[in-house]
C-alpha cells in the first residue's frame, strides 16, 4: 500500500469536486471493499475522501409511501429499519444475508453496491486480470470458476457481482441517486452495473468523481410478499453461489405482477425479465415456474466448474416462487 | 499539501490515547503495534474471521478494514475493557464455565461480538435465519449461530460458544 | 505397570487455568511479547511455480524511508545446508514452488516493510512446472516409510484372489483434497539476536524441537539459544515442524545485530509454506462373505509430496488395523510435484485415511443388506491385525453400542432417500474411529522444585496450543505429588525449562505427563512429604516395555445427521454425536472441548474445505479465509461427545490414550454415509457440497 493523504469531507460538493479532479482520489465509505483492495495492491488511491460523515444516513419516507436510504445508512441500521422490513422484507433478508454483523456494522448501503467481484483472480495481482489491468487477459476464464458467471459473460472477464442488497434492489424497481460536479442524476439499480463486454474494468455505469448518495425504493405494494434466498458453499458468511430475490402478487391462482432478480450468475445483479414476462399472468404452478426459469437460463453459458448453476438457479427459482405463492401453488 | 500522516485520538477501554499514525494503519494495527493494546487479534487482515473484533462507539466492528484515521475521535471498547475494575464480564465467566474457546486466539473478538449481539438483539434486530423479518426475533441458539457467523473458531469451539451466549442472554432476559 | 496414578484432581472438571487471560485477550501470544524497538518483515515470494531467479532490483525498496534492509538470494546470510531443503532459504536462486520465500524487506513499521517488499522487483529464468496429481502420475514412486515410521506397504494373504471370490465386494476411488491447517493466530515469528545470544518468540508446538532446528540451520549451539512460547493460538500440525518463515526472521534478525525482528504471515502466505495436508486418492477394495465377514481388505494410496523434500502422509494406516480380514493390501505412492512441502494436518493419515475406508464399509453394509454397525461389529478382530498383538483395550464395539443407543439409530429406516421432512432429505450415518497411542520415551523431562512460599513449581517445556495442557498437566502434577491443585504452578512454553517433546500426535498428556509423574516420584522418593524449600528434583520419562506387547489405540463412534435441501442441494449436519474409548480422562471439560473441536473440524473437512491449486500457476487460488470456508458457527448445529470409562494399565501411569486427534477421525465418513442414506447419493469425493445432490 504507497502513503496517502486522507481528508474528511464536510459537504458533499466539495467532496465531489475533489475527487473529480483527481484521478488518483477515492471516496471512502465503510472501507471493508475499498480498505481491503488496497492491501491487496488492487487499489492505490493517493487521497482518500472519507464520506462516511456526510448527512446521507437516514431511511426517509417518501410523499409517494416509498423510502428513501441514504448513503451512509450502514447495512445494518438498513436491515433492521421498521419500514423496510415492513414493506420490502426481500431488502431486509439481502443484507442480512450478506457479510457479518461486524462488516454489516461499517458497510454503508452506496459501497454495498459499489463492491467488486471477489473473483480470486482478480484479488491476487500475480495473475493476469482484465478487471484490474485492462488488456492483461482473464485467468478465470481457464481457471477456477465454481463461482463465476453463467449470464452475459465476455471472453474479458466472467466474474460475478458479489453484492447481494444489489439483487434486491434490482429486484424492487429501486433507483440510485448520484452526486457529480454539475448536478445530480438517477439510476435505475437494474442499469447501474455492467456487463463485462470489452471493458470489464468498468463495474457500473458511474463516472469517477460521481457519489452515490441515495436509493430510492418506489412504492410497490407486491414488496411486501417478497423474498432473498441465498445459497452458499456455507451457512453463513459467504458469498452466493446463486441467490434469487423475487416480489410476487397473485390473485385467482394467477400471477398478477412478479420480481425476479438473480445474484451469483452474471457481471451485475440479473433482473431476469424473461422469466418475469413467462410468469406475468400465468398460473402459480410449479411447471409455470420451470419454463420460466428455463426461458430465463435458455441463454446461460456454464463454465467447466459451475454448470451446477443452472439447475440450481433454477430449483432455487422455483422453490422461492413456491414460497411466495404459499398456498396458492397448484 | 499532501499529508500522509494523521495526529488522532481514541479513547481505548476509558483512556484517552493521542498519536500520530500513518494514514495506512489500520484501527487493528494501531491499537496492537502502537498502543500495545493487543487483546484485539490479527487473523486474516481483510474482515474474513471476526479475531480482530472491538466495540466501535458501541457497535461491534472488525478493525482490519478500518483505518484508524478513520476513527479518530472514536471510542474503542476491547474484549479487556469488557472488565471493569478487575472484574470479568458476565460473557467472560460464561465463556469460563461452558470452555467457549480452546487456544484462545479468536476469543476476545468472540466476546467483544456476543457484546454486539446481545445489544442487537436487544434492539429487536433480526438476521438471516429470523423466519419473518416483520416480527422481532428472540435470541434462541438458532439466533445466536446465525449472528457469531462472523467469528470463525478453528479449534472448534462454536457449540460451548454458543452455550455460553445463550445462559448469559437467558439472564439478561430475565433480569431485574 | 504396578497400577495407574490415584485420581483425585485428575478426572475433575476444572476451569483453564489460563482461561481468563486468554477470555479478556491479556494472554500474550508470540507477536504481542514486548520487545524493545522492534522492527517488521514482509517477505518477497516467487511469483513462479519453478525455476531460478535470475536478478533482484532492490533500490526502489531500499530508497523508501524506513527501510532497514533487504535479503535476498544473492545476500543472505549463509546456512547450514544439505539438512532440509525446506528450510535453506535464500541459499540458492532456485525457485521450488510458488509462493516459496525468496526475500525479505525489514523496515521501522509494518506498512513501510509491505510496500517495500512490492517494490522489489525480480526477474526469472522458468522452467515447466508440474503441480497436478492423478492416480496416474508417471512419476509415482514408493517412499522408503511413510510419516511416523510406518511401512510403506503391507501384504497378508492373497488381496486381489480372496476379492475376486469374495460374495459381496465394494471397488470404489475416494478422493480427498488438500487442506490447509489454518489455525487463528498466524505463524508469527519474533527474533532478536545479540551479543548474548539469539532468542525467539514463536507460535510453535515445541519449543525444544524448534531450538534444535534452528542450532543446526544456523549451524549455532543450542545453549545460545532461547524459544519461548507460552500461548499458542492453534497448530495442528502446521506449527509442529519449524518451516521457512522462522528461518527468514532469523536470518533477518542476523542482519539485524540486535534489534528485535517481528514477522507474522499474512492469512494468505499461510497457504504458500507452512504446510498442509496432501490431497489423496484411495483405492478400496472390499471382500466380503455373505454374512458380511470380511474375506480381502485393501487401500492403496495416491499422494502428493515436493520434490524437494518428501513427506508420505499415512492414509493407509486405518485400513491395517480397523478391522479383521485374512488378506490385506496396502500400498503408499507419491507423485513428486513442483509445490509447497506437505506436513502435518490433525491425525495425519488417519483421518484422510478413514475417509474412504469407513465410507466402503458402509457401502458394504448396503451390498450386505446389514446395518452398517452389526457389519463393523462382525469384523472386530481379536488382536490387532496388523502386528498380531494383543490390544491394551479396545472398545470399539463399546463405542458402536453406545453411541446407537445414545443417538436413536434404531429407529433408522432401513432404506435411503426414505425420509423427507418440509423440503429437505433426512438421514443418518455412522463411522469408526481410531487413533494410535504415540509415546516418545526420553522425550520429555520435568523438574518438581518446592519453593520459599512453600508451593509446588513444576517445569517442563511443553506447550499449550489449545488444547488444556496448562490446566491437565496442573491436575497430574497435583496428583503425582498428591498435594490439592492450587499448589501446584506449572510452568510451560520455555527452553529455559527441561526439554520436552512437540505438542503432536496427541501424546502430549502421555509424555510431559508421565515425565512430571516421574519427576513427583523422584522427589518424594528423595524428600519425602515434608520437603525444604529448594528441594528439587528431574526426571525423564521412562520406557514403556508395554508397547513392545500390546497394541495400543483409542477407539471411537461417530454419528452424523444430515439434511440436504430437496431443491438446492444444500446440505446441513443438525446432530454429530461421538462415543470414544481414549483411557482415563484428564479434565472432562478440556476434553469434551478436544473431541468436540476435533469432530468440529472433521464437519468442516466434510462439507466445506477444498485448497484449490490451480495448475497453470501452480498454487492455491483460494488462499484466504473468504474462499477457504472453514465451518462457521451456522453450519455447527448440536454436537455431543461423550467416553467410556476405560481403565487401561499399560500405555502410561495416567491411563491416558490422547484426545486431540481422534475427535477428527472418521466424522466425515459419518456425514457422508448419513449424505447417502439422506438422499441415495454416494459422494466419495470431498467436500460434500449442493452441487453434488442436483
Amino acid at each position: 500500500m504507497i502513503p496517502f493523504d486522507y481528508r474528511r469531507a464536510d459537504d458533499v460538493d466539495s467532496a465531489v469536486a475533489t475527487v473529480t479532479g483527481n484521478p488518483a482520489a477515492a471516496f471512502l465509505g465503510g472501507g471493508t471493499n475499498l480498505v481491503d483492495h488496497m492491501k491487496l495492491g488492487i487499489a492505490g488511491p493517493e487521497l482518500l475522501v472519507d464520506v462516511t460523515h456526510l448527512p446521507f444516513d437516514r431511511v426517509e419516507e417518501l410523499p409517494d409511501g416509498g423510502l428513501r436510504i441514504g448513503a451512509n445508512v450502514r447495512n445494518s441500521d438498513l436491515a433492521a429499519h421498521p419500514l423496510v422490513r415492513e414493506r420490502y422484507p426481500a431488502l431486509a433478508q439481502a443484507v442480512l444475508a450478506g457479510a457479518s454483523g461486524q462488516l454489516r456494522n461499517l458497510a454503508t448501503t452506496g459501497g454495498n453496491l459499489l463492491q467488486r467481484t471477489r473473483c480470486v483472480y482478480f484479488q491476487d495481482v500475480t495473475t493476469p486480470c482484465n478487471k484490474r489491468t485492462p488488456g492483461e487477459g482473464c485467468a478465470a476464464l481457464h481457471g477456477y470458476t465454481r463461482y463465476h458467471a453463467v449470464l452475459g459473460a465476455s471472453r474479458h472477464c466472467v466474474a460475478v457481482h458479489p453484492s447481494d442488497l444489489a439483487v434486491a434492489l434490482t429486484a424492487l424497481d429501486a433507483v440510485v441517486r448520484v452526486r457529480r460536479a454539475d448536478g445530480e442524476r438517477t439510476v435505475r439499480a437494474s442499469a447501474l452495473h455492467r456487463l463485462p463486454g470489452a471493458h470489464p474494468e468498468r463495474d457500473t455505469v458511474l463516472e469517477h468523481g460521481e457519489l452515490i448518495t441515495a436509493v430510492d425504493l418506489p412504492p410497490l405494494p407486491l414488496a411486501a410478499n417478497s423474498r432473498y434466498r441465498k445459497v452458499r458453499d456455507r451457512a453463513s458468511y459467504a458469498f452466493a453461489l446463486v441467490s434469487v430475490a423475487a416480489a410476487l402478487d397473485v390473485a385467482d391462482g394467477r400471477v398478477r405482477d412478479v420480481r425476479l432478480a438473480l445474484g451469483g450468475v452474471a457481471h451485475k445483479p440479473w433482473h431476469a425479465t424473461l422469466a418475469e414476462h413467462v410468469l406475468r399472468g400465468g398460473p402459480t404452478t410449479v411447471d409455470a415456474f420451470n419454463a420460466a426459469a428455463d426461458a430465463e437460463l435458455a441463454e446461460a453459458q456454464p463454465l467447466p466448474d459451475n454448470g451446477f448453476k443452472l439447475k440450481l438457479a433454477r430449483n432455487l427459482i422455483v422453490s422461492v416462487l413456491r414460497a411466495l405463492a404459499g398456498e396458492d401453488t397448484r | 499539501m499532501v499529508n500522509t500522516e494523521s495526529e488522532i485520538t481514541l479513547l481505548v477501554d476509558g483512556a484517552p490515547r493521542r498519536l500520530t499514525v500513518d494514514n495506512r494503519v489500520t484501527l487493528l494495527d494501531a491499537l496492537r503495534d502502537r498502543l500495545g493494546v493487543t487483546s484485539p487479534k490479527k487473523g486474516c487482515d481483510h474482515g474474513q474471521c471476526g479475531a480482530c473484533t472491538v466495540l466501535l462507539d458501541g457497535r461491534r466492528v472488525t478493525t482490519c478494514l478500518t483505518f484508524a484515521v478513520a476513527c479518530d475521535g472514536a471510542e474503542v471498547t476491547t474484549s479487556a475493557g469488557l472488565a471493569v475494575d478487575g472484574r470479568l464480564h458476565p460473557l467472560h465467566q460464561a465463556f469460563l464455565d461452558h470452555d467457549g474457546f480452546q487456544c484462545g486466539y479468536c476469543t476476545p473478538g468472540q466476546i467483544c461480538s456476543a457484546a454486539g449481539v446481545l445489544d442487537e438483539a436487544r434492539a429487536g434486530w433480526p438476521s438471516a435465519v429470523t423466519a419473518d423479518v416483520r416480527t422481532t426475533p428472540s435470541l434462541g441458539e438458532e439466533e445466536i449461530r446465525e449472528r457469531m457467523s462472523g467469528n470463525l473458531c478453528r479449534c472448534g469451539a462454536y457449540v460451548n460458544i454458543v452455550a455460553a451466549i445463550s445462559e448469559v442472554a437467558g439472564k439478561g432476559e430475565a433480569g431485574p | 505397570m504396578t497400577g495407574l496414578l490415584e485420581p483425585r484432581s485428575v478426572g475433575a472438571d476444572r476451569e483453564r487455568v489460563d482461561g481468563a487471560a486468554k477470555v479478556t485477550g491479556t494472554a500474550p501470544y508470540a507477536y504481542e511479547q514486548p520487545v524493545p524497538n522492534p522492527a517488521y518483515l514482509h517477505p518477497v515470494q516467487a511469483t513462479i511455480a519453478r525455476g531460478e531467479v535470475t536478478d533482484v532490483r532492490t533500490g526502489d525498496a531500499t530508497a523508501l524511508d524506513g527501510v532497514l534492509a533487504v535479503l535476498t538470494p544473492f545476500d543472505a546470510p549463509r546456512l547450514e545446508t544439505g539438512r532440509d531443503a525446506e528450510l535453506e532459504i535464500l541459499q540458492s536462486p532456485e525457485v521450488h514452488f510458488r509462493g516459496q520465500l525468496i526475500g525479505a524487506v525489514v523496515a521501522e513499521t509494518p506498512e513501510i516493510a509491505r510496500q517495500a517488499a512490492d517494490l522489489v522487483r525480480v526477474s526469472y529464468a522458468r522452467s515447466d512446472h508440474d503441480v497436478s496429481l492423478s492416480a496416474d502420475h508417471p512419476g509415482l514412486y514408493r517412499p522408503d516409510e511413510v510419516n511416523a515410521g510406518g511401512e510403506t506397504d503391507t501384504r497378508q494373504g492373497d488381496p486381489d484372489g480372496a476379492f475376486a471370490g469374495a460374495a459381496r465386494t465394494v471397488e470404489a476411488t475416494y478422493t480427498t483434497p488438500m487442506y490447509h491447517n489454518n489455525p487463528l493466530e498466524p505463524h508469527t515469528t519474533v527474533a532478536s539476536w545479540d551479543s548474548s545470544g539469539l532468542t525467539i518468540y514463536d507460535s510453535t508446538q515445541g519449543v525444544h524441537s524448534m531450538r534444535q532446528v534452528v542450532a543446526s540451520t544456523f549451524g549455532i549451539d543450542e545453549s545460545g539459544i532461547r524459544v519461548v512460547a507460552p500461548y499458542v493460538g492453534g497448530g495442528f500440525g502446521s506449527k509442529g515442524t519449524p518451516h521457512a518463515n522462522i528461518v527468514l526472521t532469523v536470518l533477518a534478525a542476523k542482519r539485524m545485530a540486535g534489534r528485535p525482528v517481528k514477522y507474522a504471515l499474512t492469512r494468505q502466505q499461510m497457504f504458500s509454506f507452512v504446510g498442509y495436508r496432501t490431497p489423496t486418492i484411495q483405492r478400496v477394495r472390499l471382500g466380503a462373505d455373505e454374512h458380511g465377514r470380511l474375506v480381502s481388505l485393501s487401500n492403496d494410496v495416491v499422494e502428493q509430496t515436493s520434490r524437494i523434500k518428501e513427506y508420505a502422509e499415512q492414509s493407509g494406516e486405518p485400513a491395517r488395523k480397523l478391522y479383521a480380514a485374512p488378506n490385506r493390501r496396502t500400498t503408499h505412492r507419491l507423485a513428486p510435484l513442483d509445490v509447497p512441502v506437505p506436513s502435518w494436518m490433525r491425525a495425519p493419515g488417519e483421518c484422510p485415511g478413514m475417509f474412504a475406508p469407513e465410507v466402503a464399509m458402509d457401502e458394504l453394509a448396503q451390498a450386505c443388506g446389514l446395518d452398517p454397525i452389526e457389519l463393523r461389529v462382525r469384523n472386530e478382530p481379536e488382536t490387532d491385525p496388523g502386528s498380531g498383538l494383543p490390544f491394551s483395550s479396545r472398545n470399539l464395539v463399546a463405542c458402536l453400542r453406545e453411541g446407537a443407543r445414545r443417538f436413536g439409530w434404531d429407529t433408522r429406516p432401513r432404506p435411503a432417500r426414505s425420509t423427507l421432512e418440509d423440503g429437505w432429505w433426512v438421514g443418518t450415518g455412522v463411522a469408526s474411529s481410531a487413533y494410535p497411542v504415540h509415546q516418545s520415551p526420553g522425550s520429555s523431562t520435568a523438574t518438581v522444585r518446592f519453593t520459599a512460599a512453600r508451593r509446588y513449581e513444576v517445569r517442563i517445556g511443553a506447550v499449550d496450543i489449545g488444547t488444556g495442557a496448562w490446566t491437565a498437566l496442573t491436575q497430574i502434577a497435583a496428583d503425582a505429588l498428591d498435594v490439592p491443585f492450587e499448589d501446584v504452578d506449572l510452568r510451560i512454553g520455555d527452553t529455559g525449562l527441561p526439554a520436552a517433546a512437540v505438542a503432536g500426535g496427541s501424546s502430549g498428556i502421555t509424555n510431559w505427563g508421565w515425565a512430571i509423574v516421574e519427576a513427583a516420584r523422584v522427589f518424594r522418593e528423595k524428600f519425602g512429604a515434608d520437603p525444604s524449600p529448594g528441594d528439587e528434583r528431574t526426571a525423564t520419562q521412562p520406557e514403556n516395555p508395554n508397547t513392545e506387547r500390546y497394541a495400543m489405540s483409542a477407539y471411537g463412534a461417530q454419528f452424523a445427521e444430515v439434511r440436504v435441501d430437496a431443491y438446492t442441494g444444500e446440505i446441513r449436519v443438525p446432530r454429530l454425536l461421538g462415543v470414544f474409548a481414549a483411557g482415563r480422562i484428564v479434565n472432562p471439560r478440556t476434553a469434551r472441548s478436544q473431541l468436540v473441536g476435533g469432530m468440529t473440524m472433521g464437519l468442516s473437512m466434510a462439507l466445506h474445505e477444498e485448497s484449490v491449486t490451480d495448475e497453470r500457476f501452480g498454487f492455491v487460488v483460494n488462499h484466504d479465509l473468504a474462499e477457504y470456508h472453514i465451518a462457521a458457527c451456522a453450519d455447527v448445529r448440536r454436537i455431543e461427545a461423550h467416553w467410556l470409562d476405560e481403565h487401561d494399565p499399560y500405555v502410561n501411569p495416567m491411563g491416558t490414550k490422547g484426545i486431540g486427534e481422534i475427535g477428527i477421525v472418521g466424522t466425515a465418513a459419518a456425514i457422508a454415509n448419513a449424505a447417502y442414506h439422506a438422499t441415495g447419493v454416494r459422494v466419495r469425493d470431498l467436500p460434500i457440497t449442493a452441487d453434488k445432490f442436483l
